[in-house]
């Protein structure tokens, strides 16, 4: 029981995208195209969940003083795993993430976590946050590159929706519409989450 | 010429905020009042050149030679982590009034993917050293830029009715989205000489 809450924490009351707005260097820039959100999703659920399971089996060995650069260190290895995964299995991921791939090292969700979840708790649990942190990331994500998708240029998933005589919104897959689709989604949200309250 | 190509191109056709995304969570995090966000922006600045420079050498010097490209983020990191420690620590001994003014910004910096994005993107362009430092300093006059004036809006957000879902976070996405449309006009210049 006690686990699915920590899985479920990060789907939605403490969605990183939208309630906690972290990690949005990577939400902004690479939510061009579904594809590239669920890429992206997929590969920082990874370094997260990976991050949170060592950084909670060495809580206990880490003197906290240089706690920072350990966990640093634990998300850089991981993150340079996936980087050489998604290079040898699919590069055209590879190549429309580009520079964002290493910058997941900086991704302040992963590091939040670490810090605020896994040096505190047994590894199970640690590794259920990372997971429901990451499902929440990533479909948030792909909410985004969803609506800019549709919008910017008339495609899901790359198949054409409409007919040959749709002008797409190009403004939306351009750096304008992420600021606008993020900033919109996260009041859409709050204002879903404040409904649901009463 | 070439510098004060990659120079205007740092600060106004490719800001690192508006519209490559790197560098948001400050941009968001200290934008709500002008002077922390000129501190911000200064320290920021600083530490990017550096950065560059130093990153450059150790892929050039160190990583290339020895055949370990692949440690290329992990190394990064830990120069960039270090090297914000440093700097801290001298700004601390040599100037204590700027340390007051800078101090809780300088161990946020690590995070900001600004910084090693800058180093990165330095390697990937393949620019050589003075062109890695112009392209650090000017990404970093660029983020300076964006920061201050956002900083301004943002003052003036605070005053302003805003509907309760909307408040915060969101509003200032919103304007964010208007200041990149702006910027946007400057995407074409120069687009046959770089």
């Amino acid at each position: 029981m006690n686990l699915w809450k920590d899985f479920s924490n990060g789907l939605l009351k403490e969605n990183p995208t939208f309630r906690l707005v972290l990690g949005t260097c990577p939400t902004l820039a690479i939510t061009t195209a579904v594809f590239n959100g669920i890429g992206m999703g997929i590969a920082a659920t990874a370094v997260l969940v990976g991050s949170n399971l060592i950084i909670s089996l060495i809580k206990k060995v880490v003197p906290n003083e240089v706690r920072i650069p350990i966990y640093v260190i634990v998300i850089a290895t991981f993150t340079t795993i996936v980087q050489m995964v998604i290079k040898a299995y699919s590069p055209a991921l590879d190549k429309s993430l580009g520079l964002y791939i290493p910058l997941i090292v900086v991704n302040c969700i992963i590091i939040a976590r670490a810090e605020a979840f896994a040096a505190k708790n047994p590894v199970i649990n640690s590794i259920m946050d990372g997971l429901g942190m990451g499902l929440g990331f990533t479909v948030a994500i792909t909410i985004i590159s969803a609506v800019r998708e549709v919008l910017g240029a008339g495609t899901f998933f790359g198949m054409q929706l409409f007919g040959a005589n749709f002008e797409p919104a190009l403004i939306m897959i351009l750096p304008p519409g992420g600021f606008l689709v993020f900033g919109l989604s996260i009041a859409a949200f709050n204002k879903i989450m404040s409904l649901r309250k009463v | 010429m070439r510098l004060g190509l990659i120079i205007i191109s740092a600060i106004f056709i490719n800001n690192f905020i508006l519209s490559q995304f790197l560098g948001i969570c400050p941009f968001l995090g200290v934008s709500k009042k002008l002077d922390t966000a000129v501190g911000m922006s200064v320290a920021v600045t600083f530490v990017m050149g550096l950065a560059s420079v130093i990153c450059w050498m150790i892929q050039y010097y160190i990583l290339i030679p020895f055949g370990i490209g692949y440690l290329q983020t992990i190394a990064f990191i830990l120069v960039i982590a270090g090297l914000v420690q440093f700097v801290e620590m001298v700004i601390k001994k040599t100037s204590p009034t700027l340390y007051q003014a800078l101090g809780i910004y300088l161990p946020l910096i690590t995070t900001n993917c600004a910084v090693l994005g800058v180093a990165i993107l330095n390697i990937n362009k393949s620019y050589n050293l003075i062109e890695s430092l112009v392209n650090g300093v000017g990404g970093g006059l660029g983020f300076a830029l964006a920061i201050v004036l956002f900083a301004g809006v943002r003052e003036r957000l605070d005053l302003a009715p805003i509907p309760k879902a909307l408040d915060g976070f969101p509003i200032a996405m919103i304007a964010a989205s208007l200041f990149s449309i702006a910027f946007l006009g400057f995407s074409g210049l120069f687009s046959g000489l770089l």
